[in-house]
């Protein structure tokens, strides 16, 4: 702040000029300057550089399901079970990420349809909390998973997360199997599962339903892994390859089937639902 | 020699001090029997109490003894055969998580597990018992083996997690992982978990989703290192202590939370104490648990398993 905006600001007769940043934002890929408006039109997608930034939970759900859908209430969980504290109580961490976010936690369903075929849809979003997979986490996922075997459709599952949430300790770790054992009843009723992977997918949920799908969908560029990469680098010591544990990376490493752009991905969905028909197990 | 850890300071002098008069007492006429007795039996008292009070930190340390009997280990005094079955039959083997047939006190069963290693050469071999994509991959294999012919699936785990490297994730970790872990929960045979060292987050529920998981009195199990907890949180891993302490990561704590379902007492001290004992209750434990389950259908055995982790945390 130079000397003429820190006198501008202090002097109380005189507005802050903070509609500019309102007005533009930076795109994280290229740092290009954009219009909000004209991002957020753009679904978060730089018009220059195809970078997809990251979208909430409810922009998620009406970008991919039909207009009147269904977004089921949050389960009730037991709250901070551990009485975690680091240098902040994690029931105060969940205060401030709650009046942050429409939601109580970091993953949201909406039942309804995609281009008129029935779905439900889960997403993990990443600004409560890094999409970090705890209690709450876990269990909406299973009322998903519940809801899609209720109305024999097909789920599919928006992940986003920095992996466990380490506050809730073991019981996080304890989401992978409890959330596959709900992948594992959706193969036995014959119903699709599909995953979408955002920016970032890395640690726990990579490792349980992240990776489960029949079909298994990225967005462009975003990064997607076990290990977070401060962590490879320090046990290898030496350079990541070009592109490492990004979409296109594991595109090619044959993790996941298709790249698909956020444009293209509710058409994707729907023909996808289309083909894999939910049939009686066999 | 017997490896001491910090805390273990004063029991390391009293010891040394032990061993001392003993090799002074050889040869020399002056009876100092009395002296040695009281010396024992206050070390063995400070033995007992030090670890009957472990903080969480402490514990962790003794789950990474450097001498805490391993995979290897238990093979050779829990079990009366085993046959190593080898590879994913896709890309390698993997030295990290061994495997194979195995027979226990007469039931035979398929033995899977992490193995750490003792010595330098021995920790490469094995990676430290850090599981590769081929790891988990061969583990999915083997408790498919067992499915089909019957056999139930007994694990040991012991590991700081799955391996993080460029190899790893470009052939697959977390999908390995996450396949492994739902071959657990597919097992129509009977399945029993032992943490009996390190339970190292998703490498570590990967072999550990069983309907019957026991710990080693003094093993921990979390969804991350305490050090790595910290560093996050903490933004310094030299609060590794408090980590320990806030994540509840010991058996007694894990206990209560209802994630595990039986402590296995070790020897006064420690396993590395004496590993042929520890390898004896740990024997005697995991028979009593597949005994108990030995009658149950494939279906049923899904059931428990299924309701333990969709009920895990609630209520």
């Amino acid at each position: 702040m130079n000397w003429f905006t820190r006198v501008r600001n202090s002097l109380p007769f005189v507005a802050k000029r903070t509609t500019e940043e309102n007005l533009w934002v930076k795109c994280p890929g290229c740092q290009e300057m954009l219009f909000t408006k004209e991002y957020e039109e753009n679904l978060n997608v730089c018009p220059r550089c195809g970078h997809h930034g990251r979208i909430g939970a409810d922009r998620r759900l009406t970008l991919l399901l039909d207009d009147g859908f269904e977004v089921l209430d949050q389960p009730e969980v037991r709250e901070d079970p551990l009485k975690f504290r680091d240098s902040k109580k994690y029931t105060d961490r969940l205060k401030q990420a709650r009046a942050k976010n429409p939601h109580a936690d970091a993953f949201t369903v909406g039942s309804g349809e995609i281009e008129g075929r029935p779905a439900v849809v889960g997403v993990q979003d990443f600004g409560f909390m890094g999409g970090s997979m705890g209690m709450a986490v876990g269990t909406a996922f299973c009322r998903g998973a519940e809801r899609a075997l209720t109305r024999k459709c097909g789920y599919v599952v928006v992940t986003a997360a920095g992996g466990a949430r380490m506050q809730e300790g073991i019981l996080s770790l304890m989401q992978m199997p409890k959330a596959t054992v709900m992948t594992r009843r959706l193969k036995a009723a014959g119903l699709p599962y599909i995953v979408l992977l955002t920016d970032p997918t890395t640690g726990g949920v990579t490792a349980s339903y992240a990776m489960l799908g029949d079909v298994q969908i990225a967005e462009p560029g975003a990064l997607i892994g076990f290990a977070g990469q401060r962590v490879i680098q320090d046990t290898i010591r030496e350079k990541l390859p070009e592109g490492f544990q990004r979409a296109e990376y594991l595109k090619e490493h044959g993790m996941v089937d298709m790249v698909v752009k956020r444009h293209d991905l509710r058409e994707t969905l729907a023909t996808l639902l289309d083909y894999l028909q939910p049939r009686a197990a066999a | 020699m017997t490896s001491y850890l910090e805390f273990e300071k004063p029991i390391a002098e009293l010891e040394a001090r032990i061993a001392e008069l003993r090799a002074a007492a050889e040869g020399d006429d002056v009876d100092i029997s009395s002296e040695l007795q009281r010396l024992e039996l206050k070390s063995a008292d400070l033995l007992a109490s030090t670890y009957s009070s472990l903080t969480p930190w402490q514990k962790t340390r003794v789950a990474r003894h450097p001498a805490r009997p391993h995979f290897r280990d238990y093979v050779e005094y829990a079990f009366d055969e085993f046959i190593p079955l080898g590879g994913d039959r896709y890309y390698g083997d993997d030295e990290a998580i061994m495997g194979g047939l195995a027979s226990l006190d007469g039931r035979r069963v398929v033995l899977i597990g992490h193995e750490k290693g003792h010595d330098t050469e021995s920790r490469l071999k094995h990676n430290f018992g850090m599981g590769k994509p081929e790891g988990y991959r061969k583990a999915i294999r083997l408790m498919e083996l067992a499915g089909r012919f019957g056999l139930p699936v007994v694990t040991l785990v012991d590991t700081s997690g799955a391996f993080p490297g460029v190899e790893a994730e470009e052939r697959g970790q977390a999908e390995a992982i996450a396949r492994s872990t739902e071959a657990c929960l597919a097992l129509p045979v009977p399945m029993v978990a032992t943490i009996v060292g390190e339970g190292g987050s998703g490498g570590a529920v990967a072999l550990a989703s069983a309907e019957r998981v026991l710990m080693l009195e003094h093993s921990v199990y979390s969804v991350i290192s305490p050090e790595g907890c910290a560093s996050i949180l903490w933004r310094t891993a030299e609060k590794a202590a408090d980590a320990a302490e806030a994540m509840k990561v010991t058996a007694q704590h894990l206990q209560q939370l209802g994630v595990i379902d039986r402590i296995v007492p070790e020897p006064v001290g420690g396993a590395h104490r004496d590993p042929g004992a520890t390898a004896e209750a740990l024997a005697a434990a995991i028979g009593e648990e597949l005994d108990a389950l030995s009658d149950l259908a494939p279906a049923e055995l899904r059931r428990l398993r299924e309701e333990r982790f969709l009920r895990i945390g609630e209520g």
